[in-house]
């Protein structure tokens, strides 16, 4: 019971992890642009595409295609964010938001167009191995995903806190135009922002594809409103936040999984994300915002 | 006197449209396939008017609208199905409507409380969020029939029966635009144009907001019993975020707060998936170049330069 339960934890924390990798992209892309990025799910895609087409049909090396999975997804975002959001820059709200729901379906058609809609099966580029400690069986792809998204998180809040880029990232999420007046180049950074982001989520793609192994258009979606979910209960803006929102989705998710029931797990995760809104909008570790006239 | 003889063409548009129709049905000029689409094409223009409601005049972006549309048809077609023997099928299917309609505002309300909180970007995010949580209790309850769909709902609303279908559509529409011109109607313009300073000249914000919501997820749940009356078989799979975004992509195609605009896409991109037969991802990827499209071009400066171009300048006088 108890060490069904700890196994528990840990499938959440794997989950978790992956949501919390997805979320960062959300909230830096929120952070610096004001804008919900609703392709950023499907970037997933691309990028668990990418790694299958560049292992099975170029038959290129597993480290390279990992390295042209993530500038493939990298581009991806900064060329989204160049045809589709920048001109919308001065846009309402709800015209950048319905492009981006646009694009997002746009990524999915345009793969399902190209790859078909039958699930293709991908074997693991990670090794799976059982390994036991104690009582408790982990398995391999469950260590690396969780080594992974830690070393992913250090460097990125190294390179947020200690960079010069990083900085200017911080700058620009502040206040867009003092920004520019102190000689920071703000499209630059915004795309810089989308680079990483998509980049994390390519990360996160190669993860949850050595995972479920089999891929279809729409596979980037619902971990995508979920790592969405995870960046508004830790704080949207707040990237922190989105790693500590990530990983408590991901429990949350594993144990109504397993002790409530797997077709309710989706409803309660959503349940959690209504009654966060509802009680504390500004997320977990997110900054109150007041509106001014 | 300008509104009197614009009611009047409303209605002469009207009896055509019904007159046209009824040839086209009766004169077997149209083939099955065709005949099979009146309906649907009624039920999304149901849809699309109620969307722009929200969307277009309220100016807040509901991504659950096949969430409510949902409920209406699972409700009304388990009404119908329990009162099948024992009351004719024409009263049989009022009730079940109403009871649709009545149970998809009751949820719209429910959403309509988190809409007085949140704005923008969270309330699109509640209300997608809304419309999986209904699609993953319908798919958990035992009665709903869970992932394999409710089957055997009495065909009332068919092509057969076109005049009720049309009536309801046009009721639809003209209480909707009514609502729209009226005094409750500005006020929920001015909630989508500055809703501070519509504060302080004293609107209501919460009550018209609600309203709104309420109201748009009525008749998304008519929509959607007259949909379950038509198909005879439902499942939850249908009424999923793409459905709710097939609806925003016709409200944003005629136009935000454009209801003829939403009539207009609503027929057309209904007819079109026919003529692209065997396209269908294609219809898709069509849909999103067109929410991507539309979107750039209403901000670009190209479209400003239009409506000051003389030429030009009728076209844009909704603006």
């Amino acid at each position: 019971m108890l060490i069904n339960f700890i196994e528990q934890l840990i499938n959440g924390l794997r989950t978790g992890s992956i949501y919390a990798l997805i979320a960062i992209g959300y909230t830096m892309v929120y952070g610096i642009a004001k804008m919900i990025n609703f392709a950023h799910g499907d970037i997933i895609m691309v990028g668990a595409y990418a790694l299958y087409f560049s292992i099975s049909v170029l038959g290129l090396p597993v480290p390279v295609a990992l390295v042209i999975t993530v500038i493939v997804c990298a581009v991806l975002g900064v060329v989204i964010e160049k045809v589709a959001y920048k001109p919308l820059r001065s846009a309402p709200p709800l015209a950048v938001l319905i492009t981006a729901i646009g694009m997002s379906f746009f990524l999915q058609s345009a793969s399902l167009l190209i790859f078909g809609s039958t699930p293709i099966p991908f074997q693991s580029v990670i090794p799976n191995v059982n390994i036991s400690v104690g009582p408790v069986v982990i398995s391999s792809i469950t260590v690396v995903t969780l080594i992974v998204t830690a070393i992913a998180m250090i460097l990125l809040t190294l390179f947020v806190n200690k960079t010069k880029m990083g900085s200017a990232m911080r700058a620009v999420s502040e206040d867009k135009g003092a920004a520019e007046l102190m000689g920071i180049n703000v499209n630059s950074t915004i795309s810089l922002t989308f680079a990483i982001g998509s980049a994390l989520a390519a990360v996160a793609g190669v993860l949850y594809i050595c995972q479920y192994q089999s891929m279809k258009p729409t596979l980037g979606a619902l971990p995508g409103i979920k790592a969405f979910v995870a960046a508004v209960l830790g704080g949207i803006g707040s990237i922190p936040g989105a790693m500590l929102g990530g990983i408590l989705l991901g429990l949350i998710e594993s144990v109504s999984k397993a002790y409530i029931s797997t077709e309710l797990a989706d409803a309660i995760v959503f349940g959690v994300l209504i009654v966060v809104l509802l009680f504390r909008p500004s997320g977990l570790l997110g900054k109150k915002k007041i509106v001014k006239v | 006197m300008k509104v009197n003889k614009k009611t009047i063409i409303n209605i002469v548009i009207m009896l055509l449209a019904y007159a046209l129709v009824f040839v086209l049905i009766n004169s077997g000029v149209l083939s099955r396939q065709y005949k099979s689409l009146i309906v649907p094409i009624c039920v999304n223009i149901m849809l699309a008017v109620s969307l722009n409601l929200v969307t277009g005049f309220l100016g807040e972006l509901s991504l659950g609208h096949a969430g409510f549309m949902s409920i209406g048809a699972y409700s009304s077609a388990l009404i119908s199905i329990a009162l099948s023997n024992t009351l004719p099928p024409a009263l049989a299917f009022f009730i079940a409507l109403l009871c649709g309609g009545i149970l998809a505002a009751f949820f719209g309300f429910i959403i309509g409380v988190p809409v007085l909180r949140l704005r923008g970007d969270y309330l699109a995010i509640v209300t997608l969020a809304f419309g999986e949580i209904i699609k993953s209790i319908i798919n958990y309850l035992k009665f709903t029939g869970g992932s394999k769909g409710l089957s055997k709902i009495p065909l009332y609303s068919d092509y057969r029966n076109f005049t009720v279908v049309f009536i309801i559509t046009v009721i639809t529409i003209v209480l909707i635009s009514n609502l729209i011109n009226s005094r409750d109607g500005r006020a929920i313009k001015s909630i989508r144009d500055n809703d501070i300073a519509a504060e302080s000249i004293g609107i209501n914000i919460s009550k018209y907001k609600v309203s709104a919501f309420v109201i748009a997820a009525g008749f998304a749940g008519i929509a959607g019993a007259l949909y379950a009356h038509n198909v005879g078989i439902i499942k939850p799979s249908i009424f999923d975020y793409n459905k709710s975004i097939e609806i925003l992509v016709f409200v944003v195609l005629g136009g935000m707060g454009n209801i003829p605009g939403s009539i207009i896409s609503a027929i057309i991109l209904t007819l079109l998936p026919e003529f692209l037969r065997g396209a269908d991802n294609l219809r898709m990827l069509l849909y999103a170049i067109v929410l991507i499209v539309m979107m750039i071009f209403n901000n670009s400066k190209f479209k400003s330069s239009l409506s000051l171009n003389k030429t030009f300048r009728k076209l844009g006088k909704e603006e």
